[in-house]
């Protein structure tokens, strides 16, 4: 197709020119806003972009990025969006990196084009298209990597806002603050069950001073994280059940399986501490 | 085919989990337990399962079986070393092993033998 | 739109087969970068379901496939069984059905282990279980 041919061959015609002017582009865009990056990195990356854009040229499919042919293009412009994420970029301007390829490849579709205005027309809409896509990918793309990001800023705060706290050799107390969700739950689950382990503790005391409220689903990760506890050979107090908590408890019909309860975690600490044999007198 | 070791230690029984079960090793290590209870008088058995990195639902019937059977002959069967991941798991599954208590490990295990059977 | 990044199959006839595939399932699960718990679940599972097929359906296969969606990475796996069958499918996923033994317990706990399930079979010609997990 004289699609294929055009694109491809004057891109490997005009290489140095395309990239120069390209250069000049990005270099103007990448250091304004929020963030900055290197010219000998920009150059790199500029390089690397060209090579695996001109492969996948040359198979032949320019109309749709979404083949295998275009795997590899695709890749990259994930692994730029993922760093440019990082290094403080908008996907706007993560996108500029693309779209400042027109303006060098359309001169040089041009000067290719002979003077032949119906050449250049066409030459110059499957650039656009092609561009137009890749450019739009990468905008998706920078997206994903932010929410990547973001994610994983939640599950950082999910983690520190859910301490295990050694009371006393053989006692960990997990303060439990604010709802309670299945996310939260594994969460608490993971870090307190290894926690258990490492310091070889027999008790544990969930307290939910901290949470709202109560329902049928709270209840189910609260017996959730007893019953593993107990698999496990821990034993396990639940402490700051407020009145309205033991009500709801009640008419929910929820069968706490033995475990027991306690007002406070000064109550619950006293008893784990009978439990493990250790008296505490007062001088 | 292989068997699985059953360790004596004092009046209680000690075994230890390490490879991937098969329903002919089950088998066997339920009659090899049962007649070795019996023929050492064992109050306790302990199965510690600190190298399974895994316990599925016939994992857990078996463990399951053998505490029931166990306590038939008059001995009392704790469930030791769980992986946190495991626990986890387990209970997502739905098998919450009533009727077999556990430990964190072999140590505590005995001493929870000990305390039941003064 | 989920790639396959590679795939395979694995035979389920003997005991031994079921062990090579939790072995199988478990470094994949390792290659996509899973969580220990989340390894965990997948590989405990497959163990459900390989046994199902193996008890109850006469031996199978199980095909697995390595998948990758934008920034998400996954496991997919295909339990086949050219057994019996399952008459009352939505019977059999209750969980009271079988007491806690056998094909009951295994397909209802399987599902909630992982993040996509589907269970599809023919009376006198078989069972396909898929399930998927994903980081």
């Amino acid at each position: 197709m004289s699609d294929r041919v055009s694109i491809s061959a004057i891109l490997q015609r005009r290489r140095g020119q395309i990239q120069a002017e390209w250069m000049e582009q990005l270099a103007t865009a990448s250091s304004s806003k929020s963030g900055h990056v290197a010219r000998e990195e920009l150059r790199r990356q500029a390089d690397d972009f060209l090579k695996v854009f001109n492969e996948a040229l040359d198979s032949g499919r320019v109309t749709d990025i979404s083949g295998a042919e275009w795997a590899e293009v695709r890749h990259f412009l994930e692994e730029l969006s993922r760093q440019r994420v990082l290094a403080g970029f908008a996907a706007d301007e993560t996108a500029a990196f693309i779209f400042s390829l027109k303006k060098p490849l359309f001169e040089a579709l041009k000067q290719e084009a002979l003077g032949d205005p119906q050449r250049f027309a066409e030459d110059a809409w499957s650039a656009t298209v092609l561009l137009d896509q890749l450019g739009l990918y990468t905008v998706k793309s920078s997206q994903r990597a932010r929410e990547e990001v973001i994610n994983r800023q939640q599950q950082e705060l999910l983690e520190l806002s859910t301490p295990v706290v050694k009371l006393w050799d053989g006692i960990l107390a997990l303060p439990m603050i604010g709802t309670l969700d299945s996310a939260r739950t594994q969460i608490v689950m993971e870090s307190l069950l290894q926690k258990i382990v490492d310091t070889e503790s027999q008790i544990a005391i969930l307290d939910i001073t901290g949470v709202p409220t109560v329902d049928t689903l709270v209840a189910q990760h609260l017996l959730k994280t007893v019953t593993a506890l107990r698999l496990m050979g821990a034993e396990c107090i639940i402490s700051g059940v407020r009145p309205q908590i033991a009500q709801t408890i009640v008419h929910l019909g929820v069968d706490l399986q033995g475990v027991i309860t306690k007002a406070s975690l000064a109550d619950a600490l006293a008893l784990a501490m009978k439990r493990i044999g250790v008296s505490v007198t007062r001088e | 085919m292989d068997r699985i070791p059953i360790l004596r230690m004092g009046e209680f029984l000690l075994v230890t989990l390490q490879v991937d079960m098969h329903d002919q090793l089950a088998l066997r290590l339920q009659d090899d337990l049962t007649h070795m209870i019996q023929a050492k008088s064992a109050k306790g058995v302990l199965i510690d399962i600190s190298a399974l990195e895994m316990v599925d639902s016939f994992m857990g019937r078996m463990i399951g079986d053998i505490s029931g059977m166990a306590r038939i002959l008059d001995a009392r069967t704790v469930l030791v070393g769980m992986q946190p991941a495991v626990a986890i798991t387990l209970v997502e599954l739905g098998l919450s092993l009533p009727g077999v208590d556990t430990a964190l490990n072999v140590e505590r295990g005995v001493q929870l033998l000990k305390r039941a059977l003064a | 739109m989920a790639t396959v990044c590679s795939a395979g199959e694995l035979p389920i006839k003997s005991q031994q087969d079921i062990v090579l595939g939790r072995q199988a399932v478990r470094r994949m699960a390792q290659q996509q970068g899973f969580s220990l718990v989340d390894q965990t679940k997948l590989v405990t599972a497959a163990s459900e379901l390989a046994r199902n097929a193996l008890t109850y359906g006469g031996g199978g296969e199980l095909k697995w496939e390595m998948l990758v969606d934008g920034a998400k990475r996954g496991v997919r796996l295909v339990f086949e069984d050219h057994g019996p069958g399952i008459a009352d499918i939505e019977q059999a996923m209750t969980d009271g059905w079988t007491s806690g033994h056998g094909l009951g317990l295994g397909l209802t706990g399987a599902r909630r282990l992982v993040n996509e399930f589907e269970l599809q079979s023919t009376v006198g010609v078989g069972t396909r279980v898929t399930i998927a997990r994903w980081k």
